[in-house]
């Protein structure tokens, strides 16, 4: 692709819809993911950064108070922070603090595994800081599956510990899967318990979430479930603008639905890799360094590929489908790592383009990097089930492979 | 305009002491770091206005200062009303009004 040529400043209309405006990128990002750590006490398995191991070049602790500088500077208001699970870095409550005092507020997701009863009276007492904790299961069983042995009661302790203390308003937040899309309501329930609110996001085929994609993804009748389920109780649920390739079914969602990808998120990740979106950890989607000449602020006002996805986008494949201009073709990320054209439909297209898409020839992109743990752990998900072993899809080479009395019938009459 | 609309334009205003404002191409971004709420000031003229509040007798002085034509007035009275709603801009005590 040729980016080289990529003027600095777009010619950009005065006028327009303030998602036409987005489009074209913003002096600094509304919404900024940093993972701080590669390190996760647990091995979920559908992980979108492949965490588990601590990368040895991660930035200290010094080099992370000057991307808060840096952040501050350039009015950044608040960042998601996450992993890895970030509150297992030895200086994260340092940082936590250093960034609120700097007018950064703070957002971190967590598996809860740090909130003890003391944190959260610690958490109760700031401002700007939020907690999002993460379950992907109303059921220990459920969500136990995909993140291990213990996580429930982890996630709940938390919430429990939060609400205990007093803390207002923590975030329950849920990647939406095959095995509990049947639970919104349930987990609705759980988060106004806790009083909280719930998050509901998109399952990516992300990280270690390519290995699952195609096990826990939602199947075209479920999508329409969460889908009504959205349109009944949007108002009150946050989504992070996650569904608007759901958009599709006809009426948009509450929020941009847009692809913020490098123009108004992205992501720093522990090494201080800048990447167009959380979703987006591979090679294809690095901008820069924070820690090259410039810092942030240049990475995100001046990288080619930044510059390059803020230019407009054609539909490509979709451009003919009359529903492109609600859903716009969907996530870049989920295209990317099924290994579908990024200018062609979403692999979940309601409108079934996905499937067709899916079904031709494609190759799934290597992952440019994981964090996980080489060898398995007590903790560790294991994704089996029992039950009968599907029936090949094509019969044996010989009969005799299958089974050495292949075609031999006793004869019973004989007896 | 309605009778709100109009005393408005009598009053003294100034940005909320909670609040950043953030130039971008398109306007300004609002951050409210109190209630946490991300507001868009999709015009440069309003970003004038809503910034230059404090400065100004009243909200008519600030329009006017920003070059806003007067047909546009209520419009923008409307959406300053909104930004009062979200506790982005703030009546201000003067000393008339104490008086």
């Amino acid at each position: 692709m040729t980016v080289l040529d990529a003027p600095d400043v777009h010619q950009r209309p005065a006028t327009g819809s303030l998602v036409e405006q987005f489009e074209f990128g913003l002096d600094a990002p509304i919404c900024l993911t940093w993972e701080l750590t590669y390190a996760c006490n647990l091995a979920c398995a559908h992980c979108l950064s492949s965490s588990g191991r601590r990368d040895p070049r991660e930035l200290t602790t010094a080099q992370c108070e000057r991307v808060i500088d840096e952040l501050q500077r350039m009015q950044v208001f608040y960042v998601n922070v996450g992993g890895g699970e970030p509150t297992i870095r030895p200086d994260f409550w340092h940082l936590l603090e250093y960034a609120v005092d700097h007018q950064v507020g703070v957002k971190f997701s967590t598996n809860g595994v740090r909130i003890s009863p003391e944190r959260a009276r610690y958490l109760a007492s700031t401002d700007y800081v939020d907690v999002q904790v993460s379950l992907d299961g109303a059921t220990a069983d459920v969500n136990d599956y995909v993140r291990g042995p213990g996580s429930y009661d982890t996630a709940l302790t938390a919430l429990e510990n939060l609400a205990e203390a007093g803390f207002a308003d923590a975030k329950l937040s849920v990647v939406v899967t095959r095995h509990n899309v049947a639970q919104l309501d349930e987990f609705k329930e759980l988060a106004d318990r806790y009083g909280a609110t719930l998050r509901l996001t998109r399952l990516r085929p992300s990280g270690r979430g390519v290995d699952v994609w195609d096990e826990l993804h939602l199947l075209p009748e479920q999508q329409r479930v969460l889908y009504d389920w959205l349109m009944a109780h949007g108002d009150n649920v946050l989504t992070g603008d996650s569904f608007f390739h759901l958009a599709a079914f006809g009426e948009s969602l509450p929020g941009l639905n847009l692809c913020g990808a490098g123009r108004v998120v992205c992501l720093i990740d522990p090494v201080g890799d800048v990447y167009a979106c959380p979703f987006a950890i591979h090679d294809s989607f690095l901008a820069g360094n924070v820690l090259d000449d410039g810092g942030f602020q240049r990475v995100w006002q001046h990288s080619p590929l930044f510059q390059q996805l803020r230019e407009p986008q054609t539909g490509g494949a979709c451009a003919s489908c009359s529903f492109y201009d609600t859903c716009r073709g969907g996530c870049m990320a989920a295209k990317f790592f099924t290994g579908l054209p990024l200018d062609g439909p979403d692999p979940e297209c309601v409108q079934g383009h996905g499937e067709t898409a899916l079904a031709h020839e494609r190759t799934v992109p290597a992952p440019s990097q994981d964090h996980s743990r080489r060898t398995p752990e007590r903790r560790q998900p294991v994704l089996v089930q029992i039950g009968r072993r599907p029936e090949p899809a094509e019969p044996p080479v010989t009969a005799c492979a299958q089974s050495p009395l292949a075609g031999f019938t006793p004869d019973r009459d004989g007896a | 305009m309605t009778a709100a609309s109009t005393a408005m334009l009598g009053q003294a205003w100034r940005l909320s002491p909670s609040v950043a404002l953030r130039p971008e191409p398109f306007g300004a971004l609002a951050y409210h770091f109190g209630n946490r709420r991300l507001t868009f000031l999709k015009r440069p003229e309003m970003v004038e206005v809503v910034r230059s509040l404090g400065d100004h007798r009243d909200v008519r002085s600030a329009l006017n200062a920003a070059g806003v034509p007067e047909a546009q007035w209520p419009a923008y009275v409307t959406a300053l009303q909104g930004l009062a709603d979200a506790d982005l801009i703030r009546p201000r005590e003067t000393t008339e009004a104490a008086a």
